[in-house]
């Protein structure tokens, strides 16, 4: 999933001085399982808002609602008759969600809530942890289901580099070294082999906007897959 | 040959090299460098020019490398993955080439985060062994990394590093033989405290026939004090230093914890002449430049052959 934390109260709270009446909308997909954008989140941050704008002498009127995903059209609509009525919009989606909604609505203000921060997985309640940086040609099936783009500091396709210490990355002792997983993976099944060859240069393919059409979806309108 | 360089011809004529480092100074300060160079000057074959080493900002290497050949001396000219993407690699190997450096080492590069810039974008277009794959093509196939052609081809003399510390220890020589495979031709290797440890990869190296293919440098760095001797083994990654060497500085006294460290480089240049498959020492005396002509005569590796 992708996993957001919310952005300083203060930082948000600068957003919205001008804005009398403002939507907070949240997103009841990703950054709700991660706990930063869902409907209890929007709930949570209004509240605060409200609070610190009272304290100001300067009340805000707060609406809220959270959607199934604001990077569906589909679940967007369903602010349209909302959005109209505020001067402004919070939206705690990730940010393609956050560019959806004020791609629908040009002329109103859309302020992120959130710092969209990776593609990660749910350790325990609360943690999460970055594993893949969306590289858009994936070698995992090569590195034994380590990804070396994110979990090596360095993001080397012929690892390991020479500051790895003793199963560590050379930037903490905290930090696994990917290639150490790696090679252990890799060596207990068997399939070093696949490492000892040299892996070429890498085709960016991250360097530019990507659009997918899935295969049978391609029609005249759609323009070619980028 | 492959370059001209000095340090391939003394390695090809079957002598044993000696090449040593210097950093570039932290401003705009040649003299510094030139100062640093005069330490080195006839007591070796090349001298290694860091590029921004451990992240922090410095005289570019190849700007650098060049007041040294003004000087009359060979740098190995250093790049490292973290501060470049290809079209700048690529650039600065044909400018470096047509000032007439002849020697590269290709590396990695310590991570951002332990500079002085630690929140800095690193590029890491491509990795040190791709590096000395890109050098290998633009020297030998005259063409750039995208297969276009070039005027005139960067003759290199091409360098990768070794850690023959780090675990999985099985890895070490594999990796070796990954980077010899991409193109290099000198390898120098992390510095050697382990003695033990560094016989086994050797002898890994010649079993594999990898010293046939790829000069190997052993890497001595003295060490100066009790204090750098636990620094090194507590908190440069990758190092391996014995407690029986610690202690070794240790007890050589108060005021006496050099003279020690240089006796103990001295000894393992001495073992390193030796040693089958080990074609050079590669000494790194980090601000110490000073302390390398005498370090150079005491391990009876002068006069430097003149090739
Ligand atoms: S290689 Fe890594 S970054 Fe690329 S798609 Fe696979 S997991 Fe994601
Ligand atoms: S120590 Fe390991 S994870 Fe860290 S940069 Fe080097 S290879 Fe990558």
């Amino acid at each position: 999933m992708i996993v957001a934390k919310r952005k300083p109260f203060d930082e948000i709270k600068d957003f919205l001085k001008d804005y009398k009446k403002v939507l907070t909308a949240g997103c009841g997909t990703c950054v709700a399982v991660c706990l930063a954008g869902g409907e209890k989140e929007v709930s949570v941050l209004n509240a605060e808002l409200d609070m610190a704008r009272r304290l100001d002498n300067k009340p805000i009127e707060l609406g809220a609602i959270t959607i199934e995903r604001q990077c569906d059209r589909e679940y967007l609509e369903a602010l349209d008759s909302m959005v109209e009525g505020y001067d402004a919009v919070l939206s705690l989606a990730c940010g393609a969600g956050i560019q959806f909604l004020a791609e629908r609505y040009p002329e109103k203000p859309v302020f992120p809530g959130v710092d969209t921060t990776f593609i990660g997985v749910n350790q325990d309640v609360g943690w999460y942890e970055e594993r893949c940086r969306s590289c858009s040609s994936c070698v995992l099936g090569m590195t034994a289901g380590i990804c070396p783009v994110t979990m090596c500091a360095k993001g080397l396709y012929n690892g390991p580099c020479g500051g790895t210490n003793k199963g560590s990355c050379e930037i903490s002792k905290d930090q696994p070294c990917a290639w150490y997983m790696i090679y252990e993976r890799l060596s207990k099944q068997n399939r070093l082999d696949n490492i000892l060859k040299i892996t070429p240069v890498q085709d960016w393919q991250n360097q530019k906007p990507r659009t997918v059409i899935q295969p049978g979806y391609k029609t005249s309108e759609n323009s070619a897959e980028k | 040959m492959k370059s001209e360089s000095n340090l391939e011809k003394v390695l090809s004529a079957g002598h044993f090299a000696f090449t040593g480092e210097l950093g570039p100074p932290r401003g705009t300060n040649a003299e510094e460098v030139r100062k640093k160079a005069a330490f080195l000057k006839g007591n070796v074959d090349a001298v290694n020019i860091t590029d921004n080493q451990t992240a922090v900002v410095r005289m570019s290497s190849w700007a650098a490398s060049l007041i040294l050949i003004q000087e009359g001396l060979e740098p190995n000219f250093q790049m490292v993955c973290r501060d470049r993407n290809r079209l700048a690699m690529q650039s600065d190997i044909l400018g470096a080439s047509a000032h007439g450096i002849k020697n590269m080492l290709c590396l990695s590069g310590d991570h951002q985060s332990f500079g002085d810039h630690p929140m800095a974008k690193s590029v890491f277009d491509i990795d040190s062994i791709q590096l000395i794959g890109m050098v290998k093509q633009m020297r030998d196939e005259g063409t750039f990394l995208s297969g276009n052609k070039l005027d005139e081809p960067p003759k290199m003399f091409i360098g990768a590093a070794a850690n023959p510390f780090a675990e999985p220890y099985e890895w070490r020589a594999l990796r070796l033989a990954k980077k010899i495979a991409a193109g290099a031709d000198f390898v120098q290797t992390q510095c050697i405290y382990n003695m033990d440890r560094f016989r086994e990869f050797m002898k890994r190296a010649v079993d594999m026939g990898l010293t046939e293919k790829c000069y190997i440098l052993a890497g001595v760095t003295p060490l100066k004090s009790v204090g750098m001797a636990k620094y090194m083994a507590g908190s440069v990654p990758g190092m391996d230093v014995p407690d029986e060497l610690i202690e070794r500085v240790k007890g050589a006294g108060k005021g006496k914890a050099a003279e020690e460290g240089i006796k103990i480089a001295v000894e393992q240049i001495q073992e390193f002449k030796e040693m089958e498959g080990v074609a050079g020492v590669h000494l790194m005396a980090i601000e110490w430049e000073h302390r390398v002509p005498e370090i150079a005569k005491m391990a009876g590796v002068l006069p430097r052959p003149v090739v």
